[in-house]
């Protein structure tokens, strides 16, 4: 290359990297929506399904275009999602409050003020979740088995709480940390005690976190399957136990399971959008100061 | 009000290879404002931190109006501290901020507010009571901050560098506002900094540490004039001592083929020593036909004065000068040492071996 070209050339470097890069960034968008659309897909499937009669739904060609109809809802609500959704509610409203109250000093201990070898709990806690829930399905149905809890909507409170715990107090130990160490200490230097320190000074400070992690634990217990089918028959069954219903021998009721599955759905979307605003703060909570 | 003391208060970090502060002995008188200066990891934030109780302190003790306080927790040993970053509520109101303490301490409401309005007013932040911290600008936040430890009416007040996050402007104003708010409550104050300007302008007295040792303990004139080694010399004062080497024969010293005879008073002091430190300050060195030859490598105008940077006796020298002296870049000058101005240290054990009698 002569010098007269290397002159030419230095100049339209920037702009030529200008142009791919806003290329780039198209192209990542259309993979961004294409990835979403994929995931949405399903969702919007079974939304449509649900207004459909069984034979639309069965149809080999899929049917787009159709007739709606909310014969389906009402055959799930008089099929009694009412009962599942009420113990579903109840597992998962008091599972999580269970798990607020105790992973929240748990969580303290484990950040603000380390016991000792907290780095051992902290592991400890963790490692229950790697043992897969079926190997540990017999020893909890006979222990739920004696104890007579069999079918009974408290014994699912227990169990998701215990299934939840690890997850939160890992959850509620990284937003606690993200709490300025010197606010805690200015506390204590003002004289406050444990107690005031924590309701006055980091709880509302880490209010976003504790939503987010209340959330997490909702989702989870809500969807939850594997406990309820096993441990679960007709006075305590959820929502998930409940929706397997509709798989028959016969096969699927296609149309109503859609209906039911949406139903489903509702709370857990409509909890995620209430908190939308707390969730991404507190997920994201480390990026704001 | 109280007096303070240090008495062989250690620090040792578990893990730490050194204590980061090694047998602390220090005594802050009532009233006294007291300046721990060093540099970074020198254990000054450290031993603020063991007098509030935030820190243990593993071996010796200490003791606020004479109570030992060793084993006594944070929120009962009656002082308040002001964090580098403020460290306020962020959930609370200015006003809440500063009234935490008090509604800690059952204090009622019209009490308390009447207090925290009285301390608003002194720091001229009485507009400012139903903001949170966010909507504050750095120096309101640092204003709150002081409100929050001088509303308790504490034994003793503990400044963590409160003002190292303000811009350079703020930062001269309230130094003077800190300084002057701490003479007149005539509380006990103990404040760490790592700039030295701060120290020498705010404190009654300056302990300077280096390495978890406390390295002179003494008025800011004094530290500046007798400094007890090479390292405070060399820290103290802005642009600091220039130190160089010299050998010495007999009372007479050799610096860069230079000679200087040094005052009858002081040689024995150098005894028979065959090389000595020499420290001379910038604004004491002369420009002269003959002495020490160097040239000129920088020249920095600040206005009143100017610092001209030398290469000489091969090392670098800084002195401070008349600004109607102009010397250009690479010029060769000579350097005089007036005999009468020179410090002497020991080479090997830095320690200060004589110091001029400070000019009446």
């Amino acid at each position: 290359m002569t010098a007269a070209q290397a002159e030419t050339a230095a100049p339209a470097a920037p702009a030529v990297r200008k142009r791919s890069g806003a290329a780039a960034r198209t192209g990542w968008t259309i993979l961004a929506w294409l990835v979403g659309l994929v995931f949405f897909f399903p969702v919007l499937w079974m939304v449509l399904t649900s207004f459909k009669q069984e034979r639309d739904a069965y149809t080999t060609t899929p049917r787009v275009v159709f007739t709606p109809t909310l014969d389906q809802y009402r055959a799930v609500f008089s099929g009694g999602i009412g009962t599942a959704a009420a113990n579903s509610a109840i597992a998962t409203v008091f599972s999580t409050l269970l798990v607020l109250l105790l992973a929240v000093p748990a969580a303290y201990a484990l950040s603000i003020r380390p016991v000792k070898r907290w780095r051992d709990g902290l592991f400890f806690f963790i490692g229950t979740k790697m043992l897969p829930i079926v190997a540990a399905i017999v020893p909890i149905f006979l222990a739920i088995r004696n104890l007579g809890a069999l079918d009974n909507v408290w014994s699912m409170v227990v169990l998701y709480a215990a299934m939840n715990l690890p997850i939160a107090v890992w959850m509620l130990r990284s937003f606690f940390l993200e709490v300025p160490r010197e606010t805690l200490e200015a506390a204590r230097l003002d004289g406050a005690g444990v107690r005031q320190e924590l309701t006055e000074v980091m709880l509302p400070v880490v209010a976003p976190g504790v939503a987010a992690t209340a959330l997490i634990c909702v989702i989870f217990s809500w969807n939850e399957f594997f406990f309820a089918l096993n441990l679960t028959a007709t006075r305590a069954a959820t929502v998930p136990f409940f929706l397997v219903g509709f798989i028959t021998s016969e096969g699927p009721y296609w149309a109503q399971l859609a209906a039911a599955t949406t139903l489903a759905s509702l709370p857990v979307l409509l909890a995620g959008w209430i908190a939308q605003k707390q969730l991404v703060r507190g997920l994201s909570m480390g990026a704001i100061k | 009000m109280a007096e303070i003391t240090y008495e062989g208060a250690t620090r040792h970090f578990p893990g730490g290879k050194v204590p980061a502060v090694d047998a602390l002995d220090l005594a802050v008188a009532e009233g006294e404002f007291m300046v721990l200066v060093g540099p970074s990891g020198s254990g000054k934030t450290t031993a603020l931190r063991m007098l509030a109780g935030l820190e243990d302190i593993d071996a010796g003790r200490i003791t606020i109006g004479g109570r030992d306080v060793s084993d006594v927790s944070p929120r009962d040993r009656d002082i308040a501290m002001v964090f580098q970053n403020y460290a306020l509520y962020p959930n609370k109101t200015v006003a809440e901020n500063i009234g935490f303490a008090l509604k800690m301490r059952g204090v009622d409401r019209d009490e308390r507010s009447r207090r925290v309005a009285e301390a608003a007013k002194l720091l001229d932040i009485g507009e400012l009571l139903d903001r949170k911290p966010r909507n504050l600008s750095g120096g309101q936040r640092q204003r709150v901050a002081m409100g929050r430890a001088i509303v308790r009416e504490p034994s003793a007040f503990l400044m963590d560098e409160p003002l190292s996050n303000l811009d350079a402007k703020l930062r001269v104003a309230t130094r003077a506002q800190i300084a002057e708010l701490q003479r007149r409550l005539g509380v006990t104050t103990v404040y760490v900094t790592h700039d030295q300007v701060e120290a020498m302008t705010m404190g009654d007295r300056v302990a300077l540490l280096k390495d978890g040792w406390l390295q002179q303990c003494a008025a800011p004139q004094e530290l500046y004039d007798r400094p007890a080694n090479t390292f405070i010399a060399g820290f103290i004062g802005s642009p600091p001592m220039n130190l160089l080497d010299a050998e010495h024969h007999d009372g007479r010293l050799t610096i860069g083929g230079a000679r200087i005879d040094l005052p009858e008073a002081h040689r024995a002091a150098v005894g028979r020593l065959d090389h000595v430190t020499v420290g001379v300050r910038p604004e004491h060195l002369d420009l002269a036909d003959d002495g020490i030859p160097g040239t000129v490598s920088l020249v920095e105008e600040l206005g009143a004065e100017i610092h001209l940077h030398v290469q000489a006796a091969g090392t670098g020298v800084v002195l401070r000068t008349d600004r109607n002296r102009r010397h250009a870049l690479g010029s060769a000058v000579h350097l005089r040492v007036p005999p009468e101005r020179v410090l002497c240290f020991h080479p090997e054990t830095t320690e200060l071996l004589f110091a001029p009698e400070p000019a009446p």
